[in-house]
C-alpha cells in the first residue's frame, strides 16, 4: 500500500508548505485554543477567524474549498450538543412535540448550540490545513522540538512508519476471511454474532503475533544498521527569520480575535 | 478505507478550555510517570516494539465483524494493549494511537486530546490491566473471563468520562448524554470484550510465553489492582447515579464547586471583560481545577506506591 492512502499531505509547494513545522503546529494550536476561548455568540470574532482560515488556505495553494470539503467530519458529534437547545434557560423560540416530550428551544440554547458547532467547524479545518501542508514526519519532529518526550515521538514515528505495513497485513487477513466465508445460495455465511466476534478476535490475536515477531526482525535490522536508541534525521529544521515573523504576526492576530470577541 | 471512527473521539469545540486543561494536566502527569517508568525499565529494544504495537492497535481497530442491521463491531484496544504490553507501555501505545488519530485523521481534536487520551488510553488501561492483574496467578479460564469483564468496563469508563466532560463543559445535559453514551457503549463494549477475550485466548494457545512469568505483561505492580478496582467502582457507582438521579450528582458537583469551575468559562461572558487572559476568574478556575486534579492524583499515586512496595 502506498503511504498516501492515509496521509492527507498535498505536495503542492507554497508559502505555508515552506514554513517550519513548529510554526504551523504552534499557530494551529493557538487558533484552536482561541476558538475555544471565544464566548458564545461572538460572531464578529468567529467571522474574522474564518477569514484568517481562508487567508491561510489561499496562501497554501490547495485550491478553494479544500478544507471545506473535509470539514464536516466532526459534525456527527454535534448530536451530543443537541440537548443544550432545550436545557439552557432563556426565552422560548419554538415548542414542539417529539415522541412523549414537549421540547422548547430557547434563544440562549440556540446561541450556545450554534457557537459550539462553529467552533468545532473552524478548528477542524485548521487541523486539516496543518496536515495538508506538513509531512507527518515533520510534524512529529516539530513535536520533538516542542519538548514532547522522545519516547513518545519515537513511538509515533514508528506507528506512522509501520501502519501501512500492518494495514496491508489486516487486508490480507480480511481477504483470507472473505475467501473462506463461502455460503450456499440464499443463506448467509458464518455463524452467530458471537462466533463472528471470535473469528475477529482470532484475527486480532494473529495480527498481534505477526506484529510482535515483525518488531523483532525490525529491531535486528535496525541494530545491523547502527541503531543506538535514537532516530537521526538529515533534515535539520531551522527556524528562519520569516518563520519568526509569521509566528509573531499570526499569534498577534489571534490575540486580536480575543479582544474583539470580548468587547 | 475501513477506518471507522469510534464515537468516543471528542472533536475540538465540544469541551471548554477549563475542562480541556484539567484533562491535559491529569494526562500529562500520568504520561510523565509512564515515560519515566518505561525509560527506566525498558531497554532500547522496547521502543521499536512499542511503536509497532501502536501500529498494531491502530490496524486491529480495522478488523470488524458484522453484528446486525448493517452495523459492525470493532476493537478499541485499550484493555488489550495494557494486558499484553503491561500498563505503562500500554498507556504510551494508546497515547500514540490517539495522537495520530487526532493529528492525521482529525478524529478527535487537538485541544481536547488530553481528554481523549484520558478517556480512551489511561482509564481503559487502568481498568483493563488492574482487573487482569488481580487474577494473574489464576487459571487461564479465569483470566480470560476477567479480561472480558475488564474490556467491557473499560469501554464503559471511557463513555462515562466522555459524558461527564461534555456535561461539565456545558455542552450536554447530564442525564441525556450519560444515558445515550452508556447505552450505545454497553453494546460496543460487548464486541470489545468478545474480541479481547478471543485475541487473548489465541495468544495463550500460540505464544503463552508472551503473557507468562517474566514477560512485559507481568511487570506492572500490585498497585494497579487498586487503581483498576477504584476506577471500576467509580464507573459502577457513578453510572446509575448520573443516568437515573442526575439531580443528586449535579447537587454534589455544585456543592464541591465543580460546576462553577467547569462552566465558568462559557457562562461568564461579561461584555466588558478587558483582559481575558489575565482576568482573575478564568485563570483562577483553571488553576483551582488543576490543583484539585493534582491533589486527587497525588492521593491515588501515594496509595498505589504504598501498595506497590513489594515489587522488587
Amino acid at each position: 500500500m502506498h503511504f498516501d492512502a492515509f496521509d492527507r499531505y498535498h505536495d503542492t509547494g507554497s508559502f505555508i508548505h515552506r514554513l517550519d513545522p513548529r510554526v504551523k503546529v504552534v499557530v494551529t494550536v493557538a487558533y484552536i485554543l482561541s476558538n475555544a476561548l471565544l464566548p458564545d455568540g461572538a460572531w464578529t470574532a468567529f467571522g474574522l477567524a474564518w477569514l484568517f482560515l481562508l487567508f491561510a488556505s489561499a496562501l497554501s495553494n490547495l485550491g478553494p474549498g479544500f478544507t471545506f470539503k473535509r470539514s464536516f467530519i466532526a459534525l456527527p458529534f454535534a448530536l451530543a450538543a443537541v440537548t443544550v437547545l432545550f436545557s439552557i434557560p432563556g426565552s422560548p423560540l419554538s415548542t414542539f412535540h417529539f415522541l412523549f416530550w414537549n421540547l422548547t428551544i430557547t434563544d440562549m440554547g440556540l446561541l450556545r448550540f450554534v457557537s459550539i458547532v462553529v467552533r468545532s467547524w473552524l478548528s477542524v479545518q485548521m487541523a486539516i490545513l496543518l496536515v495538508a501542508t506538513t509531512r507527518f514526519p515533520d510534524i512529529v519532529h516539530a513535536l520533538e522540538h516542542l519538548r514532547v518526550p522522545a519516547i513518545l515521538t519515537t513511538i509515533i514515528a514508528f506507528l506512522y512508519r509501520y501502519l501501512f505495513v500492518l494495514v496491508d497485513e489486516v487486508f490480507r487477513l480480511l481477504r483470507a476471511r472473505e475467501a473462506r466465508s463461502a455460503a450456499a445460495p440464499g443463506s448467509r455465511s458464518g455463524g452467530s454474532a458471537a462466533w463472528r466476534a471470535r473469528v475477529a478476535g482470532n484475527m486480532a490475536g494473529q495480527l498481534f503475533l505477526r506484529s510482535y515477531e515483525r518488531s523483532d526482525r525490525v529491531y535486528n535490522a535496525m541494530l545491523a544498521r547502527g541503531y543506538t536508541g535514537r532516530l537521526n534525521t538529515i533534515h535539520p529544521h531551522e527556524m528562519h527569520r520569516m518563520d519568526y515573523i509569521v509566528t509573531v504576526l499570526a499569534l498577534f492576530i489571534i490575540l486580536l480575535f480575543q479582544l474583539i470577541g470580548r468587547i | 478505507m475501513h477506518y471507522a471512527p469510534a464515537p468516543l473521539h471528542i472533536p475540538d469545540g465540544f469541551l471548554n478550555v477549563t475542562v480541556s486543561a484539567i484533562c491535559w494536566v491529569i494526562t500529562v502527569i500520568v504520561i510523565g510517570m509512564a515515560v519515566s517508568r518505561t525509560n527506566k525499565s525498558l531497554g532500547e529494544k522496547q521502543v521499536p516494539l512499542m511503536g509497532i504495537m501502536a501500529a498494531f492497535i491502530f490496524a486491529a481497530q480495522m478488523i470488524n465483524f458484522p453484528v446486525a442491521g448493517g452495523t459492525s463491531g470493532h476493537l478499541l484496544g485499550g484493555a488489550l494493549a495494557a494486558i499484553v504490553l503491561g500498563p505503562w507501555a500500554g498507556m504510551l501505545v494508546m497515547t500514540a494511537v490517539i495522537a495520530v488519530q487526532g493529528l492525521l485523521f482529525q478524529d478527535g481534536g487537538l485541544l481536547v486530546m488530553g481528554a481523549n487520551i484520558l478517556n480512551m488510553g489511561l482509564l481503559t488501561a487502568a481498568i483493563g490491566y488492574g482487573l487482569y492483574r488481580s487474577v494473574m496467578n489464576k487459571s487461564t479460564g479465569t483470566k480470560l473471563a476477567v479480561a472480558g469483564v475488564a474490556a467491557w468496563l473499560s469501554v464503559m469508563a471511557g463513555a462515562l468520562a466522555t459524558a461527564l466532560q461534555l456535561w461539565l463543559s456545558g455542552t450536554s445535559s447530564l442525564q441525556t448524554v450519560t444515558i445515550a453514551m452508556l447505552s450505545v457503549h454497553a453494546l460496543i463494549g460487548i464486541g470489545e470484550a468478545l474480541i479481547t477475550v478471543a485475541a487473548l485466548s489465541f495468544i495463550f494457545r500460540t505464544r503463552p510465553d508472551l503473557l507468562g512469568e517474566g514477560s512485559v505483561s507481568a511487570e506492572g505492580g500490585r498497585g494497579w489492582i487498586a487503581a483498576g478496582v477504584v476506577v471500576s467502582l467509580l464507573v459502577v457507582l457513578l453510572s446509575p447515579l448520573a443516568s437515573a438521579n442526575p439531580d443528586g450528582l449535579e447537587r454534589v458537583a455544585t456543592d464541591l464547586g465543580f460546576i462553577e469551575a467547569g462552566q465558568a468559562a462559557p457562562y461568564e461572558i461579561i461584555p466588558n471583560y478587558t483582559l481575558p487572559f489575565l482576568g482573575e476568574t478564568p485563570l483562577s478556575t483553571i488553576l483551582a481545577g488543576a490543583i484539585g486534579a493534582l491533589i486527587v492524583l497525588g492521593i491515588v499515586v501515594a496509595t498505589g506506591r504504598s501498595l506497590q512496595k513489594k515489587t522488587s
